[in-house]
């Protein structure tokens, strides 16, 4: 069937490992042409950056005073240097777009792909499909500094939300990261046994430790309860541009940390026996990747608050539809989770016009039910 | 040759150089959250050669294969193809050396393509991507195992059997000349047991790869090693062909086993027995 003579022919230098060099041109007859990896489908680029744009024009287009989004998408190629169309939109309906609503869209995706993006890394980084970009205490470290501010500070005591002073989210982004430092150093305490389960067991014990202390805060200044809870719930509403600058710096990082490891973190689902053995540094890659989701996550809370289920919805059904490589699951998570975020905010501020409901409150309105759906009618994967 | 041929990687697959061991451990010692598992191991494998680590449960033979594969710290010399493994940056020593853990992760929804593509990272750049050369030598080794039907299958879902020649594949695919395979038919009925030693005896064969194996089936593993290792106490108590190493007297001592050894076409088979009750 196969000759043994391969110990001597093409000159081999190295020994005659088997495949050490790239392989020869001629491959073996009957090599299927079709088998490429699994990778990135373009196609499914083709719908998260789609289903982006989408939500970028009805985002900007829908709210109390309705636009046509053919007009919003005009206004909006408008801000692309060099453009100019005639978009039919008075002075005033021009600054609705560029002033109000896009600032918000913007921000809405910002933090959208962020959470979406991190809860993918969480996942692949602790192989735990149930992992969050909350999991290690950023959201009790964010909501433990934020109630102390309003509860001892005084801020935000007008009882009105939309005047949160700039302390609020410097509060939250400082609670989040020493949040992570404290679970970081908790969870090696293990000392050699330093694994990623021991990170996650140190990420429960600092939540509840931080929540018991955002719970007694709560109950000795009760009349902070209602600004804390505004912001626990997440919100889009206040969002200008220099909400989207505070983020941006951060998104971009995050971003381009995460992706560039997407093929790492394939190879450390195997295992980090696996990943040693193929040459990689399993625990310097996970602590980096944990460092850079970290951060954009803290950065996401500071600017809108706690906005749960997007970190675990849209990477699982990214994982269910395109499949389960973190080549596939972290770009797409992006882009449908920032795609997500900002339709759910449309839904926030339309449903119950005039009043908006907490985005945080949409997102687990929608993501469980359609969560379920999902998994009923694709769970191969889990099975 | 290799894309990013380095000095240290040429010196420690240069096999071909006459006499010069596969694997070279001198006074190994290797403690786990300071309990030491192995003290003072002296193990020389030959390049083309067969060895199989034997020993009772938790003796530190898996122990010994992740000192020698470089994924734990140890204390002591090892030296690969006559290249100190310290000195071995992490990427070269996994053209060097491939591992098969005694049961790998099967990730879920990864394709038989994809798992054994994984086995050409030691090639990709850091932060890089599979180039075609990888797919195809990925091809080329999914063919030699019989595997070609399969790439698109998930490996969640192949038997048993299936499985364990993936994992093998994804360490061929690695390229490497010295193989560490971790009791890899303790999952296998006795049919796909054979099945995969004599792959492994045949790859090693057309290929020139070395095994340093471990195992617990005593007759299988002398029917296939050149050599064989009988670990105990911490450290080697038998080096030896297996007709020297599987003797009644050394498997009573250090198994506590009451076995029968009876000779074999090609090795010794070892027979458990029943032991005498006393009394009776």
């Amino acid at each position: 069937m196969r000759s043994s003579q391969s110990r001597t022919n093409e000159g081999s230098v190295t020994g005659a490992p088997l495949v050490a060099a790239p392989a020869p041109p001629t491959r073996p007859a009957g090599t299927p042409p079709a088998s490429r990896p699994v990778g990135l489908r373009k196609r499914w680029l083709v719908a998260g950056v789609f289903a982006v744009l989408v939500a970028l024009v009805a985002g900007v287009s829908l709210g109390p005073v309705s636009l046509p989004a053919g007009s919003v998408a005009a206004e909006l190629l408008n801000l692309i240097p060099g453009v100019h169309l005639d978009s039919g939109l008075t002075e005033r309906e021009i600054a609705i777009v560029t002033e109000l609503r896009l600032p918000r869209v913007v921000l809405g995706l910002l933090v959208g792909g962020l959470l979406a993006l991190a809860g993918g890394c969480y996942q692949g980084v602790f192989r735990n499909p149930l992992a969050d970009p909350y999991l290690l205490g950023v959201a009790a470290g964010a909501g433990l500094a934020v109630t102390a501010v309003i509860a001892l500070g005084g801020a935000g005591r007008q009882g009105s939300i939309t005047g949160l002073p700039m302390t609020i989210p410097l509060a939250a982004f400082a609670g989040s990261l020493l949040a992570v430092t404290m679970t970081y150093l908790l969870g090696g305490a293990g000392g050699r046994s330093r694994s990623p389960t021991m990170l996650i067991l140190a990420g429960v014990a600092v939540s509840a430790f931080l929540s018991a202390g955002q719970t007694y805060l709560l109950q000795r200044h009760s009349d902070s309860i209602q600004p804390v809870y505004s912001w626990l719930l997440g919100r889009l509403a206040t969002a200008g541009w220099h909400d989207v600058l505070l983020v941006l710096p951060y998104a971009v990082l995050t971003t381009v940390v995460v992706l560039l490891h997407r093929r790492e973190l394939d190879v450390l689902a195997v295992g980090d026996d696996e990943a040693r053995s193929l040459g990689l540094h399993p625990q310097r890659s996970r602590y980096l990747l944990i460092a850079a989701a970290s951060l954009g996550t803290a950065a996401a809370v500071s600017a809108t608050g706690l906005i749960g289920f997007v970190g675990i919805i849209v990477p699982h059904t990214v994982r269910l539809l395109a499949g389960s490589s973190y080549r596939v699951i972290l770009p797409l998570s992006l882009l449908f989770g920032a795609a997500f975020l900002a339709l759910t905010d449309v839904v926030a501020r339309t449903a119950a016009a005039p009043t908006e409901i907490p985005i945080g409150v949409v997102t687990a309105l929608l993501g469980g039910p359609f969560f379920v759906l999902v998994l009923r009618t694709a769970r191969r994967v889990f099975t | 040759m290799s894309r990013e041929p380095t000095a240290a990687a040429d010196r420690a697959t240069g096999a071909g150089a006459a006499g010069v061991p596969a694997v070279e451990v001198r006074g190994l010692h290797v403690s786990l959250d300071g309990t030491p598992i192995l003290t003072g191991v002296d193990l020389t494998v030959a390049a083309g050669e067969w060895v199989t680590v034997i020993g009772p449960n938790g003796a530190g033979k898996s122990t010994l294969l992740r000192a020698i594969g470089g994924l734990l710290s140890a204390q002591g010399a090892i030296t690969l193809f006559g290249t100190p493994s310290a000195a071995l940056r992490r990427r070269d020593r996994a053209r060097v050396v491939a591992t098969v853990a005694q049961s790998p992760v099967v990730p879920p929804g990864m394709s038989v393509l994809d798992y054994v593509l994984l086995g050409r990272t030691p090639y990709i750049p850091p932060l890089g991507r599979e180039s075609a050369a990888d797919v195809a030598a990925v091809h080329d080794v999914l063919a030699r195992l019989d595997l070609s039907g399969f790439h698109r299958r998930e490996l969640a879902t192949l038997s048993g059997g299936e499985r364990q020649r993936v994992f093998l594949a994804r360490a061929l695919a690695q390229g490497a000349t010295l193989l560490l395979l971790d009791e890899p038919t303790s999952a296998l009925d006795i049919g796909h047991q054979q099945e995969v030693l004599e792959l492994v005896d045949q790859l090693r064969r057309e290929h020139g790869l070395t095994v340093l194996a471990t195992m617990h089936d005593l007759s299988l593993a002398g029917e296939y090693a050149d050599r064989m290792v009988l670990l105990a106490d911490r450290g080697v108590v038998a080096v030896g062909t297996p007709e020297e190493v599987l003797t009644e007297h050394l498997l009573a001592t250090h198994y506590r086993a009451s076995v029968r050894v009876v000779p074999g076409t090609h090795g010794p088979l070892v027979v458990p027995v029943r032991p005498q009750r006393s009394g009776t």
